[in-house]
């Protein structure tokens, strides 16, 4: 995640491979600019953090809190809470393989390198038209991971319920959608980074486009995509767990139902759960990461 | 086919053959040379001569920016899709830094060679079971190290490496090797017998090698022919017997003096990789 | 036919992961794929394709007169104030807690070599910290923020206060977290040369502690921002402030025009904030 310019210019000279940048005086200001946004947004705003540490706002939260106090581990409780984490669990589970089986497809056409420019195409005639016609589909990628990608998971959420109705279902289809957008983009950029010595051996033995992306590209890219979706899935876990607000099943529906009703013992114990089902995720998350490197 | 004056004996033909890069970085310029079949070159010349780029466009990685490049007496600027393909799957390469992709397995890297032959619904197939197991083992016993064959490749020592990367090149079959610096990570007792086995596969099959050699001696050694290649264009193209120590110190000099060993000098401002 | 490769083959090292791993897998996606409740037909069908059309034929054109524009400029605002606010209450929370959660810093470490000889008190008090500082992380990002933000919004009241506190306790346990990681990941030798020139404890935080941890630093919390961007945004949903409550209002009323320019203001906002940042990431 960490870019540093000099590093991609040490890459091969590609046509289209060239970064632009580096620090100017609008790098400066925009530095200046942000300093700025602080002072705003705190001034400008409602926001009054002296009400925090005030005895009513901090006497707000205490008593809140207090309430909470005791768990409703009653088996009636324990049971609703186990169902729905295991619902959030499954919604998790499905909507980050249907973000990968998304992210997977839609990104080796919004990938420059496999698409139009540089070491693979580079023997290729560059008619202008050519060219026009096979960025087409990259650019037509790049915008659907754009969209996928800035709609939140949660106007996800309503819009599938608006289409199919309440349930876990499009719940799944929710998280899928928007993080196949979010994996489609960190797919891109492993890509982008992949070590073109073995392609250039590859396709200099007469191996076709198709045959250098396995044999070539997708031993080196896969482990590391694989890694990125299993540490979504622990982002995903949470936010599954928050779609049930606006009635996509699990953990959430039932909490949104607990707070409504000012039943607060039962939110508790909802909450222990939320806590060890993300626990859970995230261990196994991140054994399975290191299995796979 | 169409060059007028092609001869059939011709693999190779350049005629003022440039090359420039996208930020200006001149690598070749006017590069005339004729390879016939059969025949086994050696290149030196100091790092940053142009030696990769040469090699790397005439296994039609790369094309020229100028001048016109002749393979087989087909002009390698009309070469496209599959007619590339078959163009290229008569070169075979081995690169300094093995070029092999490092979490296949050893059989899987030396059946790359095939590819080019393979369609690709076999190819995939062969990720799964390796197909043509014996021939690669052959392969791979030719050079040593059949021993290896199921392990990942990144296990394997440099010397290793190389002689996977060679024995993928020998199941390709191609009619050309092109060997960029195959020993310049390998200890100098193997080296030897590399080249040799280079130079030997060569005579006794009829294909054209051309070999870039950091080691004059190597060169010198094995080599009916030797061109020296310095600042993009070529310097001398002789007989070993005619090279002498003024036309090497000539190659050589000029350079600041921590290239003269060989080093990877990456102070120079050429093609940043592989030369 | 026995290939002459074959002892070679029986003798490469295998394992039962790939099998267990698979079976679980299947498992998993099966009884997943039941539980949800998956019905591919709903959406392909009839009453499916009717939403869908009614949805996004809806959306076109964006709702672009001039009353709703200037209603959406409050809520646009509030959203960046929340998260700016927020995202600086979450610097506060995991700075510190993620420098009592770091190893080095705590327990061990070649700063704290000549000091933590000996009294087994001593390591368990600090272990203790230690532990704590974890555990309190943890539960931070357990939680996710919406879930926090509904809290507190029954604690104190509706508006964008509950909102900033709720990014600030999650995304603070995020930043802890990831921030003890990039301590931890501190090259100590640098420092080990700073310490052995004599130089004191503040010396060597500035010139071998900083420089290696800033770049990273600033890069993650750069990255959080932007998340709490879209966060804040969402928040609303919940009466947190922002522009989440006006999608809701519009989503209810099926005023879906309305929902395609709060989502394009949305995508605006998201994307001079990735510019912003990376502008900022380039000057260090």
């Amino acid at each position: 995640m960490i870019d540093e310019p000099g590093e991609k210019n040490a890459a091969m000279p590609w046509p289209g491979h060239e970064r632009r940048g580096g620090v100017t005086l609008a790098n400066w200001l925009v530095t200046a600019g942000v300093l700025a946004l602080f002072v705003w947004s705190y001034y400008g705003s409602d926001i009054r953090l002296g009400e925090l540490f005030s005895r009513e706002g901090s006497g707000q939260i205490l008593t809140y809190i207090r309430k909470l106090f005791p768990p409703d581990l009653s088996p009636t409780a324990l049971h609703e809470g186990f169902r729905g984490a295991v619902e959030t669990f499954a919604i998790s589970f499905l909507g980050t393989l249907l973000a990968f089986a998304i992210g997977l497809s839609v990104v080796f056409f919004a990938s420059r390198n496999l698409m139009y420019s540089g070491l693979l195409y580079e023997m290729e005639p560059s008619d202008w038209w050519r060219r026009g016609l096979r960025m087409v589909p990259y650019c037509a990628a790049k915008a659907i991971l754009n969209i996928l990608r800035t709609i939140p998971e949660i106007v996800w959420a309503l819009i599938f319920v608006f289409i199919v109705g309440l349930g876990p279902f499009p719940g799944t289809l929710a998280l899928g959608f928007h993080t196949g957008g979010v994996l489609g983009k960190l797919f891109g950029e492993v890509l982008e980074d992949v070590d073109y010595q073995p392609i250039e051996a590859l396709q200099s033995t007469g191996a076709s486009r198709l045959q250098i992306l396995f044999y070539g590209i997708a031993p080196q890219v896969l482990p590391q995509f694989i890694s990125y979706t299993l540490y979504r899935w622990e982002v995903n876990i949470r936010v599954a767990a928050v779609l049930g607000f606006v009635g996509a099943g699990g953990l959430g529906q039932r909490i949104q139902i607990a707070i409504s009703l000012f039943l607060e013992h039962q939110l508790l114990t909802l909450l222990i759960f939320i806590y060890i089902l993300v626990t859970i995720v995230d261990y196994l998350s991140a054994y399975l990461r290191r299995k796979a490197i | 086919m169409k060059g007028s004056n092609h001869n059939a004996a011709e693999q190779f033909r350049l005629e003022d053959v440039g090359k420039i890069f996208p930020r200006r970085q001149v690598a070749l310029g006017g590069v005339d040379l004729t390879v016939r079949r059969g025949e086994k070159v050696a290149l030196i010349g100091p790092s940053g001569a142009g030696k990769t780029t040469l090699f790397r466009l005439l296994n039609l990685t790369l094309r020229p920016t100028s001048g016109r490049l002749f393979l087989d007496g087909a002009d390698v600027l009309e070469l496209h899709g599959s007619r590339l393909r078959d163009a290229r799957r008569k070169i075979g390469t081995i690169y300094q830094q093995h070029n092999l992709v490092p979490r296949l397995k050893v059989v899987h890297n030396v059946l790359c060679g095939r590819l080019g032959q393979w369609s690709t619904a076999r190819s995939l197939l062969s990720l799964a079971r390796p197909g043509e197991v014996d021939a690669a083992y052959h392969a791979l016993k030719q050079v040593g190290i059949q021993e290896k064959i199921f392990s990942r490749t990144d296990e394997l020592s440099g010397g290793q490496q190389q002689r996977v990367a060679i024995a993928r090149v020998l199941l390709q079959d191609p009619e050309v090797i092109l060997a960029d610096e195959p020993v310049s990570s390998v200890d100098p007792a193997l080296a030897s017998s590399i080249v040799k086995l280079l130079v030997d596969i060569s005579q006794s099959t009829g294909k054209t090698l051309l070999v870039n050699l950091h080691t004059i001696d190597l060169a010198l050694e094995f080599f009916p022919r030797v061109v020296g290649m310095r600042n993009g264009t070529t310097l001398f193209d002789l007989r070993p017997d005619q090279v002498s120590e003024d036309l090497l110190e000539e190659l050589y000099s000029g350079r600041a003096p921590e290239s003269e060993s060989g080093a990877i000098d990456d102070e120079e401002p050429s093609p940043p990789i592989l030369q | 036919m026995k290939s002459p490769a074959r002892p070679y083959f029986n003798n490469a090292q295998k394992s039962y992961f790939p099998y267990l791993f698979s079976a679980l897998f299947l498992a998993a996606l099966i009884d997943s794929w039941r539980r949800v409740g998956v019905d591919l037909p709903l959406l392909f069908e009839k009453q499916g394709r009717d939403n869908i059309l009614k949805f996004f034929g809806g959306m076109f054109p964006p709702e672009h007169s001039s009353q709703f524009l200037s209603l959406m400029a409050r809520p646009a605002l509030e959203t960046i104030q929340i998260s700016v606010v927020g995202t600086l209450i979450a610097i506060a929370i995991g700075f510190p807690l993620g420098i009592l959660a770091t190893r080095n810093f705590s327990v061990g470490g070649i700063l704290n070599e000549a000091d933590t000889s000996g009294s087994p008190l001593r390591y368990a008090l600090r272990f203790s910290i230690y532990s704590a500082a974890r555990g309190v992380l943890s539960l931070f990002r357990s939680i996710p923020e919406f879930v926090w933000a509904f809290m507190f919004v029954r604690a104190v009241g509706l508006g964008p206060f509950p909102g900033v506190l709720a990014i600030g306790i999650a995304y603070g346990g995020m930043l802890g977290k990831v921030y003890s990681e990039i301590f931890e990941a501190v090259n100590p030798r640098p420092l080990e040369a700073l310490q052995s020139t004599g130089a004191n404890k503040l010396q060597i935080f500035f010139y071998g502690w900083l420089p290696q941890v800033l770049p990273n630093f600033v890069s993650y919390t750069l990255y959080r921002w932007e998340c709490a961007v879209r966060a804040s945004a969402v928040l609303g949903l919940v009466g947190a402030g922002g522009l989440g409550q006006q999608i809701e209002i519009s989503m209810r009323m099926f005023n879906f025009n309305e929902v395609l320019t709060i989502l394009i203001i949305l995508f605006i906002m998201v994307a001079a904030v990735d510019i912003l940042s990376s502008k900022v990431r380039a000057v260090l």
